[in-house]
């Protein structure tokens, strides 16, 4: 097991070092430096430009910038915003609750339908049913984020008013940011109905970012159900008159979740990368509303080291379960 | 009645809420994150509404809704005949903010003035060097080679020199670069090391006092009590930013914001029929306008330039891309508004035949190709370049001119256009101050021809001349005649197709009152009040 860990831990290093390169190359690819976009149309004094590029460290060679980002980035230094004169990390930390806490209602949110309209389709395998939850979790799945969350806010926020429009709470209240996620802030408050206030503006954006998730996550249920519900020990189960309930939720979805959970595991990518959209539709501080930001600015500290750390964590979670999956299957343990 | 502790704390978190709740606050929908309240180092008009226009105030103000200038932090001032020394006398007892962080000594004085503008002038100020990018406004303006020094005259009294006359100065002293700091908070701040402070707690003399910023998501400030015009009627004011104009939309819709900004033109129809809803809008000093590159074979030749004005469909144009009635055409570099706008200057009628015969005139074989640069999202003097450009495209095609259409990224568009490298450019101006210098001097003089950013690369000694002197002439009369000429001038050689100058609206609630749309991007919330 140890060397197993040691082989993963050991592909993390190229991995990382891929990423920064990446991200240090293509932000530059992207025509303009810092301060070009910044003064826009106006005159960009020469000299200006110079001193600022010299103060930024913008006019030295890219090899030797890379260095320099490498090298900070071992003294744990993620730099200063560009746009912002503020501290990266520091930025990081005080979006990154607003996308977790986003991301973990989304994944909530997918997880109970997801199931649920994945046994059902199961159990009613070739029914209208079927076919129905079916349609409707490819046409999640290919549904445009920003066009969703469009319709969604015009029907539930502005016809029925049942939801607020965006934001994550409503501008009557004023929380002091303690841990930075919304729900629990808000309960530390003395506000009255903040904690409900704050809820409500989490619903659609979570339906909204969690829909892909949905529909991927049922339809894998679906197919990993009608797996198990063949095997012979589902029949035993029956055969011993076990409740159809019984059957189906102890014997038949507790093993049905293997596969499941692995793609709970790879959807967090897809929470990150579809925050982006989720967040600048709903005004969700959140970090895809940073990145999207930072790269109109050419704000190259925030891009890489947001994009690094963004990616340390899907990698973190991947470790985590190709982990675990060497404690369950020990063949992918001893796979070389 | 006795009460116990514990009955007493919850009484009292109960009226706690009850008044945390019960003041509403006047919300406004903005579309972007300001980047910082250190004003001085940045340009956009979003953080100029977060600080300039909330935390601080300048010597000079525009006038809400106008480009004329009031006395601000200046009670008066005087201009020597030379039109080279400007003596301000500050207005005394205006305080600076109290706050959390911060509470101020004395009131606004010369030592405030002085520091904020010595930071940006003198290299050797202890500040001067905080600023990573330096100060791009103040640089871009000339500011730096404009002023010769500033002094202190006594307590109350501030002397400006400059190195030559400039007519439009004092309306440059109303822009959000020369905002008034704190020097004693400054100092302050510098002592404990704290230099960071400024750009993130910022202290000034405005209409209001900034309590907090949650990133990306709202900014929080509170009247200012002691405001020297007064205290603001709005309690609270919250910049909720909402980057999607259609998400803007339907918060105000919701009443989740009392105003929304920069709603699209496509939307104004359906907002004024809302019964709940109104709109506000305003001519702004913006020009939507094609740069035709002079320097380049054929388009050297006014006979050809004249022939693509010519050819080109400009109502069709402006009513396609804003919408009927939601933009006036352009005619000259900048809008009617402003002094010295030519009124002899006029649109040809449309005419494809003698556009043709120019054409042939100057020796331009059939399906000569020019390249026309564009960008790929919308602003406001363009909401919709690509199909602004096929329209240009479709015109020209009918006069045997091909266009070879290249949309590219902003950045990389202005840096192509500022090399010289396309035939033809669609880009926009947004006025800074309300002068027509600010215009003409930027996109039009022989030195933005050096630096670049006259894409038409049109450098005619004439209108140099005439602008020169303008910029030099303190008299409002004179200077209109000399901007007439200039114009005239323009006219005769058509360097652009001034193409639209797009109205600027706003969109509220019907129970908002005291809100002037200003010509200047910039929205102030002084006088704004939720009925």
């Amino acid at each position: 097991m140890f060397s197993f860990i040691a082989r993963r831990l050991g592909l993390l290093i190229p991995t990382f070092f891929g990423i920064t390169l990446l991200t240090f190359a293509l932000i530059r690819l992207i025509p303009g430096d810092p301060v070009e976009v910044m003064m826009g149309e106006r005159r960009v004094d020469p000299e200006m430009h110079a001193q600022a590029m010299e103060r930024l460290g913008l006019n030295k060679p890219l090899p030797v910038q890379y260095l320099d980002y490498i090298t900070k980035l071992a003294q744990g230094d993620l730099g200063e915003s560009l746009r912002t004169r503020e501290s990266v990390w520091k930025e990081f930390l005080t979006l990154f609750p607003a996308t977790l806490e986003l991301a973990l209602a989304a994944l909530l949110f997918a997880g109970v339908f997801g199931l649920l309209a994945g046994v059902i389709a199961a159990l009613k395998r070739g029914s209208l049913l079927d076919h129905g939850v079916m349609g409707i979790s490819l046409t999640g799945y290919s549904m445009p984020i920003f066009w969703w969350g469009l319709i969604l806010i015009m029907f539930f926020s502005v016809s029925l008013g049942w939801t607020p429009v965006s934001e994550r709470i409503s501008s009557l209240y004023d929380i002091e940011p303690i841990t930075g996620f919304m729900l629990i802030d808000t309960l530390f408050s003395e506000e009255e109905g903040a904690f409900k206030d704050a809820l409500m503006h989490l619903i659609l954006p979570a339906i909204v970012l969690g829909t892909i998730p949905l529909a991927v996550i049922a339809r894998m249920t679906r197919s990993s159900m009608l797996e198990v519900l063949r095997e012979d020990y589902i029949r035993t189960a029956r055969a011993k008159g076990l409740s159809p309930g019984r059957v189906v939720f102890v014997h038949g979805l507790r093993n049905a979740l293997i596969p499941v959970l692995t793609v709970f595991g790879l959807q967090v990518g897809t929470l990150l990368g579809g925050a982006v959209l989720t967040e600048t539709i709903f005004s969700w501080p959140g970090i895809g509303k940073w990145l999207i930001e930072a790269i109109g600015a050419r704000d190259y500290p925030v891009v890489q080291n947001g994009i690094l750390l963004i990616a340390c964590l899907v990698i973190l979670v991947n470790f985590v379960v190709d982990i675990l999956y060497g404690l369950v299957n020990p063949r992918i343990r001893h796979q070389r | 009645m006795k009460l116990r502790p514990l009955q007493a704390a919850l009484a009292a978190l109960l009226l706690s809420t009850a008044t945390s709740v019960a003041a509403k606050p006047l919300v406004v929908c903005t579309e972007a994150s300001p980047e910082g309240f250190d004003i001085v180092q940045y340009t956009t008009a979003v953080t100029a509404d977060a600080a300039a226009e909330t935390v601080f105030n300048r010597l000079v103000d525009f006038k809400p809704g106008t480009t004329d200038i009031e006395p601000a932090l200046a009670e008066r001032w005087e201009i020597s005949p030379d039109g080279l020394t400007y003596t301000f006398h500050l207005r005394q007892g205006v305080k600076f903010h109290t706050t959390e962080y911060f509470t101020p000594s004395r009131e606004m004085n010369a030592d405030d003035v002085l520091w904020s503008f010595q930071r940006q002038l003198d290299p050797s100020h202890p500040w001067h060097d905080k600023a990573s990018v330096g100060f791009p406004y103040f640089e871009s303006m000339g500011f730096k080679d404009l002023l010769k020094r500033v002094e202190k005259v006594d307590e109350h009294t501030v002397s400006f020199t400059l190195t030559r006359p400039e007519a439009p100065f004092l309306r440059d002293l109303a822009m959000a670069f020369t905002s008034i700091y704190s020097a004693e908070y400054a100092n302050q701040l510098l002592a404990a090391n704290k230099t960071g402070s400024l750009n993130s707690q910022p202290i000034g003399t405005g209409p209001f006092i900034f309590q907090r910023y949650k990133k990306d998501a709202q900014i929080r400030f509170k009247a200012n009590p002691e405001y020297f015009r007064g205290k603001p009627p709005s309690d609270t004011l919250v910049l909720t930013i909402a980057t999607d104009n259609n998400v803007r939309l339907q918060k105000l819709k919701a009443n989740e914001c009392q105003i929304a900004l920069y709603p699209k033109p496509d939307d104004i129809p359906s907002i004024r029929k809302d019964p709940n809803l109104k709109v506000d809008e305003l001519e702004a000093l913006t020009t939507g306008y094609i740069a035709l590159n002079t320097e380049h074979k054929y388009l050297d030749d006014v006979r050809v330039r004249k022939a693509i004005n010519l050819a080109f469909d400009k109502q069709a144009h402006v009513d396609q891309l804003f919408g009927k009635g939601n933009a006036l055409l352009g005619i000259n570099p900048y809008p009617p508004t402003l002094i010295g706008f030519n009124t002899a200057n006029h649109n040809p009628p449309r005419d494809l035949d003698k556009a043709r015969a120019l054409l042939k005139e100057a020796g331009v074989p059939e399906g000569t190709v020019l390249t026309l640069y564009t960008r790929n999202g919308g602003g406001p003097t363009n909401p919709n370049p690509r199909l602004s450009a096929e329209m240009l495209q479709a015109d020209l095609a009918r006069i045997g001119l091909k266009v070879d259409i290249r949309v590219m990224e902003w950045a990389e568009m202005l840096k192509r256009a500022k090399k010289g490298e396309p035939d033809m450019v669609s880009t926009g101006w947004a006025g800074d101050n309300g002068d027509p210098d600010n215009f003409l001097s930027p996109l039009l003089s022989c030195d933005a021809v050096k630096s670049g950013e006259n894409y038409a690369r049109w450098c005619n000694p004439v209108f140099q001349a005439l602008i020169t002197k303008a910029r030099e002439t303190i008299d409002t009369g004179e200077r209109a005649a000399l901007y007439e000429k200039a114009l005239a001038v323009y006219d005769e050689d058509q360097p652009w197709i001034s193409i639209a100058h797009p109205k600027m609206f706003t969109a509220m609630r019907k129970n908002v009152e005291g809100f002037h749309i200003s010509p200047l991007t910039t929205n102030n919330f002084a006088t704004t009040l939720v009925k």
